[in-house]
């Protein structure tokens, strides 16, 4: 056996699988995608020869989304698992079907290049303030590409990265924005390509301990994730990051934003980063709350039960990726809300292209925006 | 002359030559036939149509080492799929925005459009496009591979 493989069956705790079938049961896969099964998955690392698990088609399907692991009686960790199977995998040549081509996974191994000169700061309008050294690092993460790769769709993802500026300038804090700061690594890593996102992950740590800041914050739940959760496991990398939720929630418990009314009803998406990942999930509810005269109504299935958004790493979109895109475009529909809000630029990517699909009825046709932008649209700008 | 036996220090690109079909694939062809000259730099990836071309293939052509991108594809009105040559434009545009992004110079990313009859076209253009990336040297993508690859000798 692989000694990874079996050093990832005992740090998750696979071995304590009872075939219980609850993490298929509330899998999102699984519900419409009858041949993937994460128990049937464990059972294979555990039981049969390390080939069978690795060369399983199967292993790149699962979103990552942590739902199992929330859900897992015996507290089994499997998206740990599926990480280590997927980085094994890797090595022995298998790999995803990766989406869009494998125009995404490209770009991120582009940036691998220390020689490249990026010009993604075009965004960075006259009215932002950014700052060429400081405490606070803004990271953007590949918003700049994904705009323009995803130009067909017409997603505006860096309206979420000015809106986090605009929010940071508002605090009076003038962030600093990296002209050389790299994709984070979250999709390679999750897509088992561990020696790019390495590369990628010692670039961007270099650029910050350059730059010398203090404290990052993120607009992109999977870059905080990866800064949060990753960079530390792998590369001992210890300064302070923080979500833009969390900055808007303390901001508003302060009192240092003050919001005007909005009078309809809104509902969130918990992204699976974000959500059960590192467990925020009061942040972006306070600052939905603090807005006067809104209705903030759940969906059925929130915080730890979110659905996610049907897709992660630009692995393996298909049918199925639109069948949940579809059935979770509907439950917020459900909800009466007219405005759908997210807090993920992946979700907002997933989700109008789900309802740009023919499938896309009426019922799960709503209107999305980024928290960050909606809230930083309503800030009052007479109270300083 | 083959690049390989040219002694001098002259800088061989490595150009990547997507050729639709019907069109700029048989221009290549009747070059070759009418015995034209063009450099050797080109190598030529035949697709159905240049609407086939998206930003992930070009991508994927710098990302292996290829100093220049050229997608050839027919004139719009005899496209062989009526909207295939409008649809590589259109995709172009987004290619070359992603390229200037990344740092790679515009001049590395060309579209242009070569009809079957057009064989001398092909070999022009083929020759002013390798003349173009010679001038501008390597790409930034391919140095680091070039360095890797001989730091790695050097440490065998």
């Amino acid at each position: 056996m692989i000694s990874n493989i079996s050093a990832a069956i005992k740090a998750s705790r696979a071995y304590l699988c009872m075939e219980c079938g609850k993490c298929t049961g509330s899998c999102p896969v699984s519900r419409f995608n009858h041949g993937y099964s994460p128990r049937v998955l464990v059972n294979k690392a555990i039981r049969s020869d390390d080939l069978d698990l690795l060369k399983d088609k199967n292993i790149w399907a699962c979103l990552t989304c942590k739902l199992c692991d929330e859900r897992c009686p015996a507290g089994i960790e499997y998206i740990d698992l599926t990480l280590a199977t997927r980085l094994e995998a890797q090595k022995i040549g298998e790999e995803a079907m990766c989406s869009h081509g494998g125009a995404a996974q490209t770009l991120m191994r582009i940036m691998t290049s220390p020689d490249l000169e990026q010009k993604r700061m075009a965004w960075i309008d006259d009215e932002l303030k950014t700052a060429e050294s400081g405490d606070v690092l803004y990271f953007v993460g590949c918003l700049p590409y994904f705009d323009t790769l995803f130009s067909d769709i017409e997603v505006n993802t860096l309206k979420a990265a000015k809106a986090s500026i605009k929010i940071l300038n508002h605090l009076g804090i003038t962030p600093v924005v990296l002209p050389q700061e790299r994709c984070c690594g979250h999709d390679l890593l999750w897509g088992g390509d561990f020696e790019n996102f390495k590369k990628l992950a010692e670039h961007n740590i270099n650029e910050i301990k350059q730059s010398g800041v203090k404290k990052i914050i993120f607009s992109c739940p999977e870059g905080y994730r990866t800064f949060k959760v990753d960079y530390p496991k792998y590369f001992g990398f210890n300064i302070e990051v923080a979500h833009i939720t969390e900055i808007i929630s303390d901001a508003i418990s302060n009192e240092q934003i003050r919001l005007k009314n909005f009078n309809k009803v809104v509902t969130f998406q918990d992204p699976c980063r974000l959500g059960r990942h590192l467990g925020i999930y009061d942040e972006p509810r306070n600052a939905i709350a603090a807005v006067p005269d809104i209705k903030f109504n759940e969906m059925t299935r929130n915080k730890n039960r979110a659905i996610c958004c049907g897709v992660s790493a630009w692995m393996n979109c298909s049918t199925y990726s639109k069948s949940i895109q579809l059935a979770r475009l509907k439950e917020a529909k459900e909800t009466e809300a007219d405005l759908f809000v997210l807090s993920c630029p992946k979700c907002e990517i997933h989700f109008n292209c789900a309802m740009k699909d023919e499938r896309a009825g009426k019922e799960s046709k709503i209107e999305t925006v980024q928290l960050v932008t909606f809230i930083a649209d309503l800030i009052e700008e007479t109270d300083k | 002359m083959r690049p390989s036996d040219n002694k001098t220090t002259q800088f061989e690109p490595k150009i990547v030559a997507f050729c639709c079909n019907w069109c700029s694939y048989p221009a290549a062809d009747g070059a070759g036939v009418a015995r034209l000259q063009y450099p050797t730099n080109i190598r030529i990836v035949r697709v159905m149509c240049g609407g086939r071309v998206t930003p992930a293939f070009v991508l994927k052509a710098f990302e292996l080492g290829a100093d220049g991108v050229l997608v050839a594809t027919c004139h719009f009105e005899d496209c062989h799929y009526m909207f295939g040559a409008r649809k590589a434009a259109d995709v172009h545009k987004i290619t070359e925005k992603l390229t200037e992004m990344l740092g790679i110079e515009k001049e590395r990313l060309k579209l242009d459009w070569i009809s079957s009859a057009e064989a001398s076209k092909f070999a022009r253009v083929a020759q002013e496009f390798t003349d173009t990336i010679r001038k501008l040297g390597p790409s930034q993508i391919r140095k680091k591979t070039l360095d890797n690859l001989k730091a790695e000798k050097t440490h065998d």
